[in-house]
Formats: C-alpha cells, sequence, structure tokens
C-alpha cells in the first residue's frame, strides 16, 4: 500500500496496535516431558511420547530451563516476576491439540508489567509489555488431498509440547512501522538471549496483531481485528497497513467493524476473515491439577539477573557513550551480538589513540562494504572470512597512506570470496598507493590533454570540472592514486595552462 | 440458577457430546443444581484467605532439561484410527 494511503488513514483516525508474540525456547527437551525438541530434520511424529500425546495416567513435569528462560526474558523486558505462578489448562478441540488442551498460564504467569523501548524517527519509545507467560505448541497440521480431489489433513505432534513462551503487549503502537519495529527490537533482544532462534519463516517466532481505529482525541478503544499469519517483518507492516486501510473505508461508509480474526495472504496482499474456532470464554480455563504451584524466591530471579548477557539497549547506551558513536549506529552495531563484538574487536585492533575515531572507521566498514558482502552471500558475521584483526590491518593500511580506501574496499572484496588475509594480497601483488609525483604529473598530463572541454570548463569558473578530472586521474592510474594528492597537483596543471 | 437449553446444548457441543431431548432436559436440571451449590460457596468471605488452586503439599517440582529416546513410532501412532505413513491422518482441518 502506498504511503500517502496510510498517511490518509492516519489523519482521520489514531492506529491502535497491540502484539501477541509467540516464540519456541531453546531448550533440549519438551516443556513436560523428554521428548527430543530438535525434529526440524526428522521423521514426523518420531518425537512424541505418552506425556506429550496426553495418555491417561501420565503425568508432566515442568523444565526447569524453560523457566529459568521465561525469566531472562521477563528481567529484559523489565517485567516484575510475581513470587507465585501456577499453570493452568486451556480446553479445546482440534487436531493439533493431541490432549484436548494445552497446558498454559491464566491468571498467575510468570512475568508481569513490564516495556521495551523502540527507536522510532530517532527518538525512543517506550512499549508497554502486559505479561509474559509460558505453555506448550501445538502438532502441525499438513493438508492433503485423495484420487478424488476430497481433502484430508495430515497430523504430526513432533513440535506438540515445545517450550512456548507468550509475550503480549499493551496497545501502545500508532502505527504500522512502530509494529515492526517492536517485533524486530523483541526478537533481537531474544535471540540475543539465547533462548530464541528468532526465525520467523520458520514459525519458531511467531506474531499476531490487534489493531483498531478510533478518532483522534477518542479515550475508548475502537473495535479490533486479530490479525495471523504474518511471517515476516515485512509482512508485519504490510499487513497491518493493509488492515489499517480496511478498517477506514469500512467505518468511513458508515459500516462497523466486526471482532474477528483475520489471515494476512502473502501473495495477495489482503487479509481475509477466518472461521473462529471457539469463543474466549469456551476455552475453561482451569487450575492444571497435575503440576503444583511455582513459588519463585527472590534468590532464584537475582541468580537468572546475574548471568544475563548484555543487551542490546544497553549495548547501544555503551556504544554512544564509550565511542561517541551517533544513536542511529550505535542501535544498528548493538542490535546483534556477533556484529557488535566483530565491531568492538575491529576498533581494538585499529591502530592510533583516537577511540572515537578508530570505532568511527570500524563501524564505517563493518556496516558497509563488509554488511554488504555479507548479505550478499548471505553468510552470518560468526562465519565472515575475514577475521577482525584483519579487517583492522586493512584499515589502518588505508589510514597510514600505504594503500588507497579504493584498493582497500578491492582487496577486501577478494580476501572475501579467497579466503586470504587482505595483508597476504596486498604483500603478494605489491599492491601500494601512487603517490610519487612524477607518476601522478604524467597521468594528470594525460587526463588534461585527452579532455579538452573539461579543461575549457574549468577555466569558465565550472567547479565540478574538476573533480571530473580527478575521477580520470583515478581510471587512468587504475585507483592507484589518491585524490588529496592528485587535486594540488591538477590544479597547479590546469592553472599553468591558463597562463 | 436456571440452565436453559441452549445452554446445555452449547456445553455439549464444546464436549463434543451428542445428547438426547431428554438427557438435556435432565442435564439442564442437574447442572443447575450444581452452578447452585457453587454459587452458595461463593458467598463466604475468603478475602485474606490464601489461594487454594492446589491442594498439593509440594511446590516447584521440576527437572533438569535432558532429553531422552521417544517412543517408537509403531508404537506412538498405535491408537490412531487411520495412518499414512508417519502421520495420522483426520479429517480435513482448515488452517
Ligand atoms: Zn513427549
Amino acid at each position: 500500500m502506498a504511503t500517502d494511503t496510510l498517511t490518509a488513514v492516519q489523519q482521520e483516525y489514531e492506529i491502535v496496535i497491540g502484539l501477541e508474540v509467540h516464540t519456541q525456547l531453546l531448550t533440549d527437551s519438551k516443556m513436560f516431558c523428554s521428548c527430543n525438541t530438535h525434529y526440524a530434520n526428522d521423521e514426523a511424529n518420531t518425537h512424541i511420547c505418552p506425556v506429550c500425546m496426553g495418555m491417561p495416567g501420565v503425568l508432566p513435569v515442568i523444565n526447569k530451563q524453560a523457566v529459568d528462560f521465561t525469566f531472562m526474558v521477563g528481567l529484559a523486558l523489565n517485567c516484575s516476576i510475581p513470587e507465585l505462578a501456577k499453570f493452568d489448562r486451556k480446553n479445546y478441540f482440534y487436531p493439533d491439540l493431541p490432549k484436548g488442551y494445552q497446558i498454559s498460564q491464566y491468571d498467575m504467569p510468570f512475568c508481569v508489567n513490564g516495556s521495551l523501548e523502540i527507536t522510532v524517527n530517532g527518538a525512543i519509545k517506550k512499549i508497554g509489555v502486559t505479561r509474559a507467560h509460558l505453555e506448550e505448541d501445538t502438532g502441525r497440521l499438513v493438508h492433503s488431498a485423495n484420487n478424488w480431489g476430497e481433502g484430508y489433513s495430515l497430523v504430526d505432534w513432533n513440535r506438540a509440547g515445545i517450550p512456548l513462551l507468550e509475550i503480549v503487549s499493551e496497545p501502545d503502537m500508532r502505527s504500522p512501522e512502530e509494529a515492526r519495529l517492536y517485533m524486530q527490537k523483541l526478537r533481537s533482544i531474544l535471540v540475543n538471549l539465547g533462548v530464541s532462534s528468532g526465525k520467523m519463516e520458520e514459525g519458531s517466532l511467531r506474531c499476531d496483531a490487534n489493531i483498531s481505529l478510533r478518532k483522534h482525541g477518542e479515550t475508548k478503544l475502537g473495535v479490533k481485528t486479530e490479525i495471523k499469519n504474518m511471517n515476516s517483518f515485512r509482512a508485519v507492516q504490510r499487513a497491518l497497513e493493509y488492515e489499517a486501510q480496511r478498517q477506514m473505508e469500512v467505518l468511513s461508509n458508515g459500516g462497523v467493524i466486526v471482532q474477528e480474526t483475520r489471515g494476512w495472504v502473502e501473495t495477495r496482499g489482503v487479509t481475509v476473515s477466518q472461521r473462529v474456532k471457539e469463543y474466549a470464554d469456551d476455552y475453561r480455563y482451569f487450575p492444571e491439577p497435575d503440576l503444583p504451584h511455582i513459588e519463585v524466591a527472590r534468590n532464584w530471579v537475582e541468580g537468572i539477573r546475574s548471568q544475563m548477557p548484555e543487551l542490546p539497549d544497553a549495548r547501544r547506551d555503551r556504544f554512544i557513550r564509550d565511542y561517541a558513536l551517533p544513536i542511529g549506529d550505535a542501535e544498528l552495531l548493538a542490535g546483534d551480538r556477533a556484529i557488535a563484538h566483530y565491531f568492538e574487536d575491529t576498533t581494538a585492533a585499529l591502530q592510533g589513540d583516537d577511540i572515537a575515531g578508530r570505532a568511527r572507521l570500524a563501524a564505517n566498514w563493518v556496516m558497509g562494504d563488509l554488511s554488504r558482502l555479507l548479505n550478499a552471500s548471505e553468510t552470518e558475521i560468526s562465519n565472515c572470512p575475514i577475521s577482525a584483526p584483519h579487517l583492522a590491518a586493512l584499515i589502518d593500511a588505508v589510514t597510514q597512506g600505504k594503500i588507497t580506501g579504493k584498493q582497500a574496499k578491492d582487496i577486501l572484496e577478494r580476501a572475501y570470496q579467497t579466503h586470504e588475509s587482505p595483508d597476504a594480497i596486498i604483500q603478494r601483488e605489491g599492491i601500494a598507493s601512487v603517490s610519487d609525483t612524477a607518476a601522478i604529473e604524467a597521468f594528470v598530463q594525460e587526463a588534461v590533454t585527452t579532455n579538452p572541454k573539461a579543461v575549457a570548463d574549468y577555466q569558465k569558473g565550472k567547479g565540478n570540472a574538476v573533480q571530473f578530472l580527478i575521477g580520470q586521474v583515478m581510471r587512468l592510474s587504475k585507483g592507484s592514486a589518491k585524490p588529496d594528492v592528485v587535486q594540488p597537483i591538477l590544479i597547479a596543471a590546469l592553472d599553468k595552462l591558463a597562463q | 440458577m436456571e440452565l436453559t437449553r441452549d445452554e446445555v446444548m452449547r456445553i455439549a457441543q464444546l464436549a463434543r457430546i451428542k445428547l438426547t431431548e431428554e438427557e438435556v432436559t435432565s442435564l439442564a436440571s442437574q447442572l443447575s443444581n450444581i452452578l447452585g451449590h457453587i454459587a452458595a460457596m461463593q458467598e463466604v468471605d475468603t478475602s485474606g484467605v490464601p489461594i487454594s488452586a492446589s491442594i498439593l503439599p509440594v511446590t516447584n517440582v521440576m527437572r533438569e532439561d535432558a532429553a531422552e529416546p521417544s517412543l517408537p513410532i509403531d508404537e506412538a501412532l498405535a491408537n490412531t484410527p487411520e495412518r499414512e505413513d508417519n502421520f495420522a491422518r483426520v479429517k480435513a482441518v482448515l488452517e
């Protein structure tokens, strides 16, 4: 949808969005049984047992690691951790739910009243987190048809019982962009904590959104719809942009919004109404009789807090403080733990006393040329063929005038492809910047002779003619001349011609 | 409080139970009686009484996160009415 259509919605209405995010937790065994969670490459139904299948007479036992992970997330989201928590049964019938109920948490979740900060247009905005609670994932349905075209479904319960953390936000987001930023920030926190693989495309991280419109100044919330099936950050933003526009059309034609679940259809770029499973009241939650309460001693929580790794926001603030990075760069570099480490390692390995200067160089190379190479080859920075010290040596060679920036970019790209160290390429091929005045004068002479029009332009006072001629000299030197050395020699030559 | 016929039918539908007309009538009165008992209990002042959703004398029963082998596939799917390869086969379900 075009941005101007969204602007039209926002002129008349305030968009109100809240998100429910589910993430699988990276435990080795399931939430309430010992089945192995690493089922991705295995046959259907090879990771199931009497407990996760809900056979009569079995008893679930809580996986402590999943609870620890939940507290880590709660603390990272500035939540309160109540001293008493319990599990409840959420009852409904669906083939992907082998027990006929899902063990979840209803009125006494592990984490409540938190918040998360997003950066919107350079300003920090706080989004409330209502609660985070632990539950179990369902199985997976595959749809099929027989030779007569009659549809049926196949069920794989390998996923049933995987620990699932649900994080519910307050309806604090005011645009689809804010919803996407919240989702990206939350993913960054979860992945940094090492509790989630964060893969939206594979469904290990999922997002449902509640969205409604209301007239500006209205304090009562409008009727909301719930949007599902958004499998990427981009889909979150696009689906909500579409839905905001759809709701506005309904309202401005005098219609009313029906509270319903709608699915995002990526290929068509629309949301469509989905069949309702049950009404919320009909889940008939009741306390899980097979699981005792959990008393959360304060030293348990403090023990978790003391083991927490540095989080993106704290790291961003540290990068601004210690390296004087602008907030945008700091946010970008701090968001991913591996990228942050690479940046810091590069900065540390660079020569010179000016930390801010070194950090700026490292940030530019890591976010610029290196990121481009990594993205193009779909490589994680942890598998980068060029180590941080090697990148630092390359940057140092530019700073010291041994090679030009242009040469460095070429060497980086070649070293990236061949897995050699940049230094080895420089040594072997004897690459060095040309600062030899005689050689540059020859190139300048050639550029001036072969480009009389540019020379004439210069004499008429057109400043950009100089840039053009410097470019010609660079080209003739195959990038080995340094522009700041070329410029005075070129201007001297041009001025001499004018006399 | 008296449950209506529709309310009984709705509860039966949620529990996937088929009821005859006679059963609906008799269940309406039985369930109404049960709700009456609950309503009477709810009149008791329980402020200051600790929650008793669990009557178990234990808390914090947990296990370490260690994976163990699951069931062999034929045992795991032994109760499945219809099977196709390694999957359980069910009526078409729309996502
Ligand atoms: Zn199991």
